[in-house]
């Protein structure tokens, strides 16, 4: 039997209408450090114009965002900042790690910069590149969408599955190696 | 404690202590008007800036380190990252560096390739600087007008050499890729298209009431003050200091080509944000000039010079370039560096970049030490911001231009 | 040039044991930690190198043929005739310790602070020498070359995040 429904009345699931909101909505939070924070500059201004998706309301203000977008590496001193950023934010919320710093450290392997955030705080999406095309970061954001789109609850029950709640292990200390064996031995004159 | 009578509020005593009217707030590290990540304390008297304790290294990277670790040319990936928003500036920078170790002469050619960059890398560094500060001081519009315009300049990098950004494009001894018609003929386009704007720009801003009365007498710095702070560039011709390392130095033969130094005698905000518009326009004539005039013949040195790679037809047809190709890739190899050390700076958008560069015989950094102009005028930033407003902070940190990168590297 | 060689042989009858070199144009001094800041502060006066342009140092602990632990260099500028010189510090341990030049120019500050951070020698009579890129806590002095690039384990650590915790 059929329920019959007025004109402009949809049947959905609760799940799909929060999510549909969810994902045309977010407002990032631009924690933006390094060159990737210029490009994300580049992707809110003129010529690519993130607002065509529902993503250019930037906040700087962690308490309005659902979306981190870190952009550039993060130094030692830095981490304890992104992590109470990302704590100070409300659920739901995800992470776009933005560059090749963010995400492993990328050129950056030195005593002062975190090999990669996922170490330290939960991830959602990592987009490669150094630094990435703003084309690249919105391509991460439309991923982003169709994500909370396929696997959203009202509740945010996907983000306490098993996977999600796994820890990343940091990577064990690595061994010193003695300075004289990082570095190349200056050559003893051309033949 | 210090005891201070109030200056404008009687109510307090005569006597009274220091910390009952004035207040800490902290600035960063995560600020919007800061645009990088720096930290600044501040002791305010209601909104009037008592004391301001900057706290940097928050994006500290060890970017000297890494000098020690990668080779000279490799070393050329990293300088782009140091001043993001001009990272060809900075690969001259570097590479003027090393070739003065060196005492490598460039060809004809590569120098007037390298003025090019140079000066669109001083454009889009002045367009980011202005475009921001305007942000900054509420003119949204002018920000994008300057953005637009960059990626203009992007277009023209991608194409020279094939990244929009983070160029990597000079080489020990010349450059990546030589110019081509492509390039040139979007540089003409360019030149043509960007008098306009610069223009509209400047109708926006120049006699705008609401910025010029947020910028003018904003962070003052003397002629004297900026000499003995060591503020070179922009910041400190915006003070009357008459130094240009384009003029003094003369490096790539910036001695052949007829530009003036924009100078201003106030400085304050609006001098310094004067000052770049002004050195705008003489970038357009400089590339003007160099544009009509790239000489022809080789971009890289020879392959006697054993510094460069030769071209693919030298590897398969001549014996020479075999063996300089050999020798360059080769890990245990490469090309011969005095055991000495030297100076060297050129003039970017921010000021003087310079590099103190120590070789040891290996074709690694000894010592890989960058004279980050960032660095330099952020010191200068306590003095500049005391007795002003809270509002005029974010004025003075847009007119100074400061990118964290380049800040703690 | 000329004005240059003139400043150095200057100098070099004024101080004990002042050397001189030049290479590519560039004209250096070596001055003993001694005479430091007096040779400064008459370069200043009397040869007009208002500019103080770079503070930086270099650690020759591998450096072949080196007989110093550590060579501060100054890079002082002259904004009236454009001259550039160059003077070098060699300091060894355990005396690590050089005057502050901030009474001359107050651009060395930040400078000074950053070679105590990275190299770890102190500038007596400086007004604020605490670290300033790392943390305060930090124990080492990161570009001495008997520190490793990737550190010594700073960099790991810190406490994780989970999506139950935040």
């Amino acid at each position: 039997m059929a329920i019959e429904l007025p004109e402009n009345v949809v049947v959905s699931k609760l799940d799909s209408l929060a999510n549909w909101c969810r994902k045309n909505s977010l407002w990032p939070m631009p924690f933006a450090t390094a060159c990737c924070g210029i490009e994300l500059m580049a992707t809110g201004a003129s010529r690519h114009d993130l607002a065509r998706f529902g993503a250019e309301v930037f906040r700087f203000s962690p308490r309005q965002c659902d979306l981190m977008i870190v952009a550039g590496r993060v130094a030692m001193k830095m981490l304890p900042v992104l992590q109470r950023i990302w704590q100070q934010m409300h659920e739901p919320k995800w992470c776009i790690s933005m560059g090749a710093c963010a995400s492993t450290g990328g050129v950056f392997d030195t005593y002062a910069v975190v090999q990669g955030i996922d170490r330290f705080i939960p991830v959602d999406m990592y987009v490669p590149g150094c630094p990435p095309r703003p084309e690249q970061l919105i391509q991460a954001i439309i991923d982003l969408q169709d994500k909370i789109q396929a696997e959203g609850t009202i509740e945010g029950r996907e983000f306490t599955t098993f996977v999600r709640q796994q820890r990343k292990r940091a990577l064990m200390e690595l061994p010193i190696i003695g300075a004289s064996q990082i570095r190349t031995l200056p050559r003893q004159g051309v033949n | 404690m210090a005891t201070t009578a109030h200056p404008t509020r009687p109510d307090f005593a005569e006597n009274a202590r220091e910390e009952d009217f004035l207040w800490t707030l902290n600035f960063g590290p995560q600020h919007p008007a800061t645009h990088t990540t720096l930290r600044i304390v501040l002791k305010l008297d209601g909104e009037r800036v008592v004391d301001a304790i900057p706290d940097i290294g928050y994006l500290h990277s060890g970017f000297e380190k890494i000098g020690e670790h990668l080779d000279y040319n490799q070393y050329v990936t990293v300088t782009d990252r140091m001043n993001y928003i001009s990272p060809m500036a900075n690969n001259v920078a570097w590479h003027h560096a090393v070739e003065t170790l060196l005492g490598i002469e460039l060809t004809p050619r590569c120098k007037y390739i390298r003025v090019l960059i140079s000066e669109l890398a001083r454009i889009s560094d002045h367009l980011l600087s202005t475009g921001a500060m305007g942000l900054d001081t509420g003119a949204f519009t002018f920000f994008l007008y300057a953005f637009y315009q960059r990626e203009k300049i992007y277009d023209i990098f991608e194409t020279l050499c094939g990244a929009r950004f983070t160029n990597s494009y000079t080489r020990v001894g010349g450059v990546m890729y030589d110019i081509t018609p492509l390039v040139v003929e979007k540089i003409r386009a360019f030149l043509k298209d960007f008098p306009k704007t610069l223009a509209d720009m400047e109708k926006l801003l120049n006699r705008n009431r609401i910025f010029v009365d947020r910028t003018k007498d904003v962070g003052v710095l003397t002629k004297e003050e900026a000499i003995n702070r060591s503020c070179t560039g922009p910041i400190a011709r915006a003070s009357g200091v008459t130094r240009d390392v384009r003029k003094d130095h003369p490096y790539l033969g910036y001695e052949d080509f007829d530009f003036q130094v924009c100078c201003a005698k106030a400085g304050d905000c609006f001098a310094r944000y004067y000052v770049r518009m002004a050195e705008m326009r003489e970038s357009l004539k400089i590339l003007q000039q160099a544009v009509e005039n790239i000489p022809p013949g080789p971009a890289n040195i020879g392959i006697d010079e054993r510094t460069t790679l030769p071209s693919k037809q030298q590897v398969y047809q001549t014996i020479e370039g075999t063996i300089t190709h050999f020798e360059l890739t080769m890990a245990n190899r490469g090309f011969e560096v005095p055991c000495e050390e030297v100076y060297a700076a050129t003039e970017t958008g921010n000021g003087e970049l310079g590099f103190y560069i120590a070789g040891d015989g290996s074709n690694v950094a000894y010592r890989a030490r960058c004279r980050p102009p960032s660095f330099i005028h952020f010191a200068a930033f306590p003095h500049l911001i005391r007795g002003h407003t809270l509002s005029d902070i974010v004025a003075v940190l847009g007119s100074l231009n400061i990118i964290a990168a380049e800040l703690d590297r | 040039m000329s004005m240059l060689s003139e400043i150095v042989t200057a100098l070099k009858d004024r101080f004990a044991d002042v050397a001189d070199s030049e290479f590519r144009g560039q004209a250096r001094l070596v001055v003993p930690p001694l005479h430091c800041l007096s040779a400064m502060r008459c370069l200043k006066n009397e040869y007009g190198f208002d500019m103080l342009v770079d503070i930086t140092c270099v650690d020759y602990l591998n450096f072949r043929d080196a007989t110093d632990r550590f060579g501060l260099v100054y890079v002082l500028a002259n904004t009236e005739s454009n001259l550039r010189l160059i003077v070098r510090v060699m300091l060894n341990e355990p005396d690590l310790a050089v005057p502050s030049v901030t009474p001359l120019w107050e651009g060395a500050n930040w400078m000074e602070r950053e070679v105590w951070d990275m190299f770890g020698i102190r500038f007596e009579g400086h007004p604020d020498l605490r670290r300033i890129l790392l943390p305060e806590e930090f124990a080492a002095h990161p570009l001495r070359k008997d520190y490793p690039l990737q550190g010594r384990g700073e960099r790991h650590n810190f406490p994780v995040l989970t999506r139950a915790e935040a």
